[in-house]
């Protein structure tokens, strides 16, 4: 039986796979040699099943629930609720108060806050001002 | 005779191919009319412009801290994983600032991308049946691993720098060995996908894309298992998802990068932790650790404070008024933060070799230097030769004509040109030449 019939692919997609993935395990066994290293793989197979288990299914139903209203509408919803949105994803610690930020800085972190709600409200609000716009063209 | 199940992939394979799926198993339960390996291709094409710069930038980092000297090693043993650390440069004094400031600012920017990829790939993840051969059971193993590390380089890279650390191992070793796994599995990501990339930008080239409206937007056509077999009616186009995600991406561009390049962008840089105005005043620029957060207090820094230089024929007692009597030279010099952010001042003070002279070291391979501070990981540091015997490398005194404030590391802090900030340490009480030869 040829290789390609028996493995499923060609003899360079065998032997590419087999270094990277010899080089992957390397790499988890020099975590696995150190310290907290169950807490490494928990955060590391958390974080698959967080986005793909959980966010995914709960932002494609968001969407979803979106689509029920008008075609026209949704994406002045969408657009404006994304962007606020991946601005959230990235800088959450800081604009709901988690870590060391104030103790490290001294500053207060609170502006981070009122900033990206004033974003996410300028956003809104362009986006509103553009559907008045497009509804009275017609 | 019934066939035994066990043991026999082929009678499994179809047996799974003929029991109809659960819901996200099966290709009708994704309806979007966009999935495909076009948009796959374009997105990937994205990261693919990107994530090295990523990649590299992060590699160099680890490079930049000398982890062969002293005690800068603070991951464990790397094995071979080290192999291609170099002696780190001091010039040019912003190299440290330019290449942390990219691996920051653009890993920022390319979590929208990197997310809307995952998306366009999502059907992937519930193909059915689940493993057709030995070649895509290992292919799923490493996209398992891709996915996987690129979540995790992701999310534990940018809480570090927004100093928010939920878990309880260190950050240094496992963004490290995590930036491995990502390396083994984009690369293999990139040659195993490169072929199929190119042919599907050749077929549907960019720019006619971007020419269609959400009128023209219809599924792409093929075999592939992103296509969906049952798609609903686009609700936006291809070009419209396209102009969202480069928008995201530029936009968290736009809110971060002005922590690392500074001047007027440091007030658009909202979100960012080091993108604050903290006045006009000669100490008023970024801080990442306080004096008080590391309890440092007015008396140790005080009239008492003594700085000791070891290591060469004359050990040293100095106090602050011994130095400032010393030459004093002035450098424009960037303290540039592992965390992505950067801030270029005027600071003046002694230089690290005259001290060496001073104290009677000719020659030494390694400058260790320990801080007044308790704890931290970063409480000492040791520059190579390199780094201590630049002429800009100083043990500062003053910033932008004023003395150090407190919080800037007074009575003494470490400036060296490329350094990386952290090893720029604050509150010196010891200077240490090891390896001298008088």
């Amino acid at each position: 039986m040829s290789l390609r019939r028996a493995y499923g692919a060609g003899p360079l997609h065998l032997l590419s796979t087999l270094a990277a993935l010899a080089l992957a395990a390397y790499a988890f066994s020099r975590v696995l040699a150190g310290a907290q290293a169950a807490n490494v793989v928990l955060w590391f197979a958390g974080a698959v099943v967080v986005h793909d288990l959980i966010a995914f299914p709960l932002y494609t139903a968001l969407n979803r629930l979106a689509l029920g209203r008008s075609i026209r509408a949704v994406n002045h919803v969408r657009v404006p609720a994304l962007l606020s949105g991946f601005a959230f994803i990235v800088f959450f610690p800081l604009i709901v108060g988690l870590g060391r930020y104030e103790r490290a800085t001294t500053l207060s972190q609170d502006v981070y806050l009122a900033r990206w709600l004033l974003l996410t409200g300028a956003l809104f609000a362009a986006s509103g001002v553009l559907y008045a716009l497009r509804a009275r063209r017609g | 005779m019934a066939p035994s199940l066990i043991g026999d992939r082929h009678v499994t394979v179809r047996l799974l191919s003929q029991t109809p799926p659960p819901p996200p198993f099966r290709r009708e339960s994704w309806r979007s009319p966009l999935r495909g390996p076009w948009l796959a291709s374009v997105l990937g094409a994205a990261l693919l412009a990107g994530i090295p710069i990523v990649l590299v930038t992060g590699l160099l980092s680890y490079a930049a801290y000398e982890p062969a000297l002293g005690r800068n090693n603070l991951i464990g043993d790397p094995g071979f994983l080290d192999f291609y650390v170099f002696s780190w440069p001091t010039n040019p004094s912003w190299l440290y600032a330019l290449t942390q400031g990219l691996h920051v600012t653009v890993g920022i920017a390319l979590v929208p991308i990197v997310l809307v990829k995952l998306w366009s790939a999502m059907p992937r993840l519930f193909e059915w049946p689940p493993l057709r051969s030995p070649a895509h059971a290992l292919e799923r193993i490493s996209l398992a691993l891709l996915v996987g590390s690129t979540l995790f380089q992701f999310a534990t890279g940018i809480l570090n720098a927004q100093l928010y650390y939920p878990w309880k191992f260190s950050f240094l070793a496992a963004h490290f060995y995590g930036g491995w796994v990502f390396i083994a599995a984009f690369v293999l990501h990139a040659v195993l996908k490169l072929p199929a990339m190119r042919r599907s930008l050749r077929e549907r080239p960019l720019l006619d894309e971007l020419r269609r409206g959400l009128d023209e937007t219809v599924p792409e056509s093929g075999d592939s298992a992103l296509i969906p077999a049952a798609p609903s009616a686009p609700t936006i186009s291809r070009r419209g998802v396209l102009a969202l995600t480069g928008g995201a991406s530029l936009g968290l561009l736009a809110l971060t990068a002005g922590q690392s390049v500074g001047g007027p962008l440091r007030e658009i840089a909202l979100l960012a932790p080091h993108g604050r105005d903290l006045g006009s005043g000669p100490n008023d620029f970024q801080v990442n650790k306080t004096a008080a957060s590391l309890g440092i207090t007015p008396a140790q820094t005080g009239a008492a404070w003594r700085l000791r230089v070891d290591g060469g024929q004359r050990p040293l007692e100095l106090s602050r008024a011994d130095l400032l009597a010393l030459t004093q030279h002035a450098y424009e010099l960037p303290i540039a933060c592992v965390e992505g952010w950067s801030t270029t001042q005027s600071w003046s003070g002694v230089r690290l070799r005259d001290l060496a002279a001073l104290a009677g070291v000719e020659a030494f391979d390694e400058l260790y230097v320990e801080s007044l501070q308790r704890g931290g990981s970063f409480r000492r540091a040791s520059l190579s030769t390199r780094q201590a015997g630049d002429r800009r490398s100083l043990l500062a005194l003053r910033v932008n004509g004023a003395d150090l404030s407190p919080d800037h590391g007074f009575p003494a802090r470490i400036v060296v040109p490329a350094l990386p900030g952290v090893h720029c340490t604050k509150w010196v009480a010891l200077l240490e030449f090891r390896g001298t030869r008088a």
